[in-house]
């Protein structure tokens, strides 16, 4: 029988993600970390003073613990070497037309400006450190709703920043949350009143164009009782031969009754560590609900947190994960039912092909009190080829006798039966594998937003193309 | 005199350096439906899975010609292009994918053109019908969760959508309860015409109380030992294939 050839290529052509910009900035922070260049930093962003030494106490923690003794090795990321801080050379805009003309490009070409005009309410853009522009629906506005950017934050509403800051992930939870306190900047504040539904989705998007820098944005979100909100994040860099570093903080605050769904797409290039904390606290009946796509980057550590801390709160959570080459991605989730009746549902999936490794890590945790507690747990993993890794570590640590709990995990290789059977219908090879993906990860698609399940196809079919074998 | 579709010369194929087909001679033409029958093991599935390009099938000597070219070298994707059909006799689940969109994709895929959604949909709808299939099956995943019945009409459904000049059904009976072999056989007999062949292999006789052949060959020991008419299958359903394995030959 006739030799098949095998292609193999290094890297994608990742297309539109991996247009550089030149770097221009008004105020770039030296390399490395000091108590110097933070107070710096914090002079230039004219914070209040609370702020500045919250920063310096953070450092302190960070220079106080240790990397995690445990998931991928880390080793390479320097802080000495990372630029924390880089302002872009524009301030916030309100218009489009007011953005320099190539970071305008960077979001047109990402369809961020044309989403806005279809089918958001308000829209975040931050480009290195700062964001770039900022809407939001008039509407919206007039209901009391707030979503602005963190920097606005902490000066027109500091009482609510000071109230909720680094409260769900504290400086101490581990040392690149503790970095994350010293050197966070820009990202989203959203504020939803009591009884509010925002029925059609903001969205902020995280774009990292220099090379060897950080990207720190905090994004900090509260939904009032009986209140609803759908948040979108899109984050995304270009290839650089130097590391890059994103260690964002997420905090969720959703109170009694309101529900809120975070959804993310996160395509960093293949030479970003993405140390991302994120965490939900769920009062009483309230619901969290995760959609997170995991794809570039080179090592991502990133395991959203809920923690059900009213009775009846509910979370779910909606994970897919793409390892290729040169990639480990170490993604889960964790649960601390911290009441009674509260349940859980955690549905995650992984793909990794060329070498690959993915990782599912999560953790449920049942607390002695939350009797009544509820839990299921479905991983699976998908592997392309011999060369790829997948493992799933899940962690269920249960207090109590009174819950219900469900496990399932499968791992398993792309069926060769099911190409042939695809191809014998005419499908070529690729098509087939790519059918097979994109049924495998079909469920998830269904959650996101239109045109994020579009670009989730996209991104799919690019990290397949002309990898016959 | 009708066009020669398929004739397999000598062909010789082995798995994992076992040899499984040992030397195989037919000619199928056009307008024709032909028979293998043999017990377990003798290779049947064997040759439907090399006339597909199973990749774990290895031609090792012999030729597989289609409308008089060699196809030997040909990629399952390849061979549906030029009108071959193989009906598992497992069809696999994959989930994730309508069976509407799935036969959509493959009929663009065999055609090369692209296929309108709502004339495809109401073609297919018809073709259902036929089939005794339910019109919600389009929108469920392929095979997942089918029962044995449901998984085998699926396939004769893609033969239908797909319109190959070659089908080859492999174990299509299988599993299939009365009323099932008859929707699948009046399937195959509304498809068939002298334009396409049927390959059917069974080792039961039961589809050909409702399928009449114009040929019943005998595979043992991945040879073709006995060719006839029809009436080849009664006498294997009465004396077995005992009698056959002295023969040696046709």
């Amino acid at each position: 029988m006739e030799k098949k050839q095998k292609t193999y290529i290094e890297d994608i052509d990742r297309g539109i993600y991996d247009i550089k910009n030149e770097v221009r900035y008004s105020y770039k922070a030296e390399k490395g970390l000091t108590p110097e260049i933070i107070k710096e930093m914090s002079k230039e962003k004219n914070e209040p003073q609370w702020m500045t030494e919250f920063r310096l106490h953070s450092l302190e923690v960070y220079h106080s613990l240790d990397l995690p003794p445990w998931g991928p090795d880390i080793s390479e990321v320097d802080m000495e070497n990372i630029i924390t801080y880089i302002r872009p050379d524009t301030n916030l805009n309100t218009s489009w037309k007011d953005v320099p003309e190539d970071i305008k490009e960077t979001f047109d070409r990402l369809g961020i400006p044309k989403a806005e005009r279809e089918a958001l309410a308000g829209v975040g853009a931050q480009y290195d450190s700062e964001v770039v522009y900022h809407s939001i629906k008039q509407e919206l506005v007039d209901q009391g709703v707030i979503y602005t950017d963190m920097e606005t934050a902490i000066h027109e509403y500091e009482a609510i920043v000071k109230e909720y800051f680094m409260k769900a992930v504290p400086p101490k939870d581990h040392k690149f949350a503790a970095l994350h306190g010293a050197v966070w900047s820009g990202g989203s504040f959203v504020y939803v009143p009591q009884g509010i539904r925002v029925e059609i989705p903001l969205q902020s998007y995280f774009r990292l164009n220099a090379p060897g820098a950080g990207q720190f944005e905090h994004t900090l979100i509260v939904v009032e009782k009986g209140a609803s909100l759908h948040f979108i994040e899109g984050c995304s860099a270009p290839m650089h031969s130097v590391i890059n570093l994103h260690a964002g903080c997420v905090e969720l605050f959703v109170k009694e009754d309101a529900t809120l769904r975070y959804s993310t797409i996160e395509n960093w290039s293949r030479n970003m560590y993405n140390l991302n904390t994120k965490r939900a606290i769920v009062d009483k009946n309230a619901t969290i609900e995760w959609v997170s796509g995991s794809f570039g980057s080179k090592v991502s550590m990133l395991y959203p947190m809920s923690i059900l801390k009213g009775e009846g709160a509910r979370a779910e959570f909606t994970g897919i994960t793409f390892a290729a080459q040169g990639q480990t991605l170490d993604t889960g989730t964790k649960v601390i039912h911290a009441a009674p009746y509260t349940s859980s549902n955690i549905n995650s999936k992984s793909i990794s092909k060329g070498g690959g490794v993915a990782v599912y890590r999560g953790v449920v945790k049942i607390a002695e009190n939350a009797h009544h507690s509820k839990s299921t747990v479905t991983c699976e993993s998908l592997m392309l080829d011999n060369a790829s890794k997948s493992d799933t570590i899940p962690v269920i640590d249960i207090r109590n006798d009174e819950v219900d709990l469900g496990h399932e995990a499968k791992i398993g290789r792309i069926s060769e039966e099911a190409i042939f059977y695809l191809m014998s219908r005419g499908i070529s090879e690729e098509e087939a594998k790519a059918m097979i993906v994109r049924g495998f990860v079909e469920p998830i698609t269904k959650e996101l937003p239109l045109e994020y399940a579009v670009e989730l196809n996209n991104l799919i079919n690019l990290e397949l193309e002309g990898t016959i074998g | 005199m009708s066009k020669k579709l398929l004739e397999i010369q000598n062909l010789k194929s082995s798995i994992e350096h076992t040899e499984i087909l040992k030397g195989i001679n037919l000619s199928i033409n056009q307008g024709e439906i032909h028979v293998i029958m043999g017990p377990n093991g003798a290779g049947k599935s064997t040759l439907a899975n090399v006339l597909m390009s199973h990749p774990k099938h290895e031609i090792t000597e012999g030729n597989i010609l289609f409308e008089g070219e060699s196809i030997n070298g040909f990629s399952a994707d390849e061979k549906a292009k030029i009108g071959v059909f193989l009906s598992f006799q497992y069809p696999e689940e994959v989930a994730g994918i309508t069976v509407e969109n799935f036969l959509r994709a493959a009929k663009s895929a065999v055609t090369g053109e692209p296929v309108k959604f709502l004339p495809f949909k109401k073609a297919l709808r018809e073709q259902m019908k036929l089939l005794k299939i339910d019109e919600t099956y389009g929108s469920r995943y392929l095979n997942v969760g089918f029962s044995g019945g449901e998984k085998k009409k699926n396939e004769i459904l893609q033969m239908a959508v797909l319109e190959p000049k070659l089908a080859v059904l492999d174990e299509t009976d299988s599993g299939l309860d009365v009323d099932a072999i008859k929707v699948v056989a009046e399937g195959v007999n509304t498809l068939a015409n002298e334009n396409n062949a049927i390959l059917i292999i069974t080792h039961h006789k039961k589809l050909l109380d409702y399928i009449k052949p114009n040929y019943v060959h005998v595979l043992l020991d991945g040879k073709i030992v006995k060719t006839s008419d029809g009436s080849l299958a009664d006498e294997i359903e009465s004396k077995g294939y005992e009698w056959l394995s002295n023969q040696g030959g046709v």
